[in-house]
């Protein structure tokens, strides 16, 4: 009897400790999380979500459809022909050039963007410093040009 | 409607846009997939498109969810199957993430981040990773290689896409988008401010490269080799079946509203119609409205475009980007940046 009796005030102690720590929560103007860090938090929560509905509509799918394999269904399609030898095969992909001027002119709009938005504000030096900038950077454009690295061979 | 907001807690307010978000990608991909995929192009082609499913063939897509949720699906035996299965979420994730910056009136917007526009352009080149999964995981010849196109082609014009929004950034002095919107609202043309400033009229060619440049990274027509049929079967879409297909298709169409949107905001003014004040309470209603109105045209641009040019060559496609429009956009930026500068 007096265990139970015990019980139920703890249980009590404890929602009122609770609830307190809600109202003062409410009241105090304490914020333990910045706007700024808000900010990024909604966009978690937007990923989150795209992910999650691709999930819900592929965990509908499971409930509705059928799942009979054979070998030869499951074997890969390609172009509707047996496929042969190693599929992960070889090929020539010209592409490492390109991905290299990518990287060069990426990087490049990292410093372009914050200069952009502040442009008013550094004037005429500014414009100067970036006009050189993009000067040499289209130097190494002209370059990739020139060694014909632009062309698809 | 600020009151209205303030009261709320974080969560509470995070829910409604979480909710707004939902709807709007929902709504806008349902709408672009029947009125200019089943639609336009049947009337395009002098045929009536779908008419059985609801009135006019409204409820066609309902349908067709309906008829791929019943799909098998198959994986197929030699695919790395954990790539394979993923690469659909990175692809629909990296969508979402892009609405994320869109503002839809004064006080209607999922954030109000000052990076805005370089955020949505760092999250829009993570479906890239998602793309190349697709073509890796596969394990199939042609899939591989239009996911390497994809890849190439995809990096090719982002750079472009990049540097036409600089020009905008100068001329708005920042990168929030919702700063961008107010600046198009509040500005002037010369001393000219009937209308404001939309973007396009004084950042022409800015929105002629990022219109270009978005075609190329939508891959649609004529910039599709990455799924070109008549070379690569669907390219990085070939073993895909079922539903996680009609997740890469509707995600295609998603990321042409959401880019369309961005290129909404940046250049014709996003939520804003000239005439009215752009801190009008009116606009939390109809600014959403109105942003959709200006996705919707400039999707019909990028469809009409789709279904009229037949496809570039793959070498075409490069030298567009690197040896015309890569500089175009550069020269672009110093024009803009002399004139902001000296007048």
């Amino acid at each position: 009897m007096s265990g139970q009796q015990a019980r139920a005030a703890r249980e009590r102690s404890e929602q009122e400790r609770a609830a307190d720590a809600s109202r003062a929560g409410s009241t105090v103007s304490f914020r333990p999380v910045s706007e700024f860090l808000r900010t990024y938090l909604t966009v978690g929560i937007f990923g989150a979500l795209g992910a999650v509905i691709v999930a819900a509509l592929l965990g509908a799918g499971r409930i509705l459809r059928p799942s009979r394999p054979t070998p030869a269904k499951v074997e890969n399609y390609e172009s509707g022909v047996d496929p042969i030898g190693d599929m992960w095969s070889q090929a020539n992909i010209r592409y490492y050039v390109f991905a290299l001027l990518f990287v060069l002119f990426d990087v490049e709009a990292v410093f372009i963007f914050p200069w952009a938005a502040r442009l008013e504000a550094y004037a005429l030096f500014g414009l100067v410093e970036m006009a050189i900038f993009i000067f040499i950077l289209l130097l190494g454009l002209l370059y990739a040009w020139r060694k014909r690295m632009l062309r698809w061979v | 409607m600020i009151g209205v907001l303030s009261e709320l807690s974080y969560w509470q307010v995070t829910s409604i846009r979480v909710g707004a978000g939902l709807v709007a990608v929902l709504l806008v991909a349902g709408t672009l997939v029947y009125a200019h995929l089943f639609k336009m192009v049947s009337f395009m082609q002098s045929r009536l498109g779908p008419m059985e499913a609801g009135p006019y063939g409204s409820l066609q897509l309902m349908a067709e969810i309906g008829k791929f949720l019943q799909k098998e699906d198959i994986v197929p035996r030699r695919a790395d199957r954990f790539v394979f299965k993923a690469a659909p979420f990175v692809v629909l994730t990296s969508t979402f993430l892009l609405l994320v910056v869109l503002p839809g009136g004064p006080d209607a917007w999922f954030i109000s981040n000052d990076l805005g526009i370089y955020l949505a352009m760092a999250v829009s080149s993570v479906s890239v990773i998602g793309i190349l999964m697709a073509g890796w995981g596969s394990a199939s010849k042609y899939s591989l290689l239009g996911g390497l196109r994809a890849t190439g082609q995809l990096i090719a014009y982002e750079l472009p896409l990049l540097l036409a929004v600089v020009g905008v950034v100068i001329q708005a002095e920042t990168m929030n988008l919702q700063e961008i919107v107010l600046a198009q609202a509040n500005g002037e043309i010369f001393g000219w401010g009937a209308i404001g400033n939309p973007f396009i009229i004084t950042q022409f060619a800015g929105f002629i490269i990022f219109m270009i440049a978005m075609q190329a990274e939508l891959t649609q027509t004529p910039f599709d080799m990455p799924v070109a049929e008549s070379e690569l079967v669907t390219g990085y879409m070939t073993e895909y079946s079922g539903l996680r297909f009609l997740l890469f298709f509707i995600g295609e169409f998603a990321t042409a509203g959401v880019f369309s949107a961005i290129a909404a905001v940046l250049f014709l003014g996003g939520w804003y119609v000239p005439g009215l004040d752009p801190a009008d309470n009116l606009f939390n209603v109809i600014g959403p409205l109105v942003l959709f109105g200006k996705v919707v045209v400039l999707t019909f641009l990028v469809f009409w475009v789709r279904f009229t040019f037949p496809r570039f060559r793959e070498d075409q496609l490069q030298r567009l980007a690197w040896k015309f429009l890569v500089p175009l956009a550069l020269a672009n930026i110093v024009v803009t940046g002399v004139l902001k500068v000296v007048v």
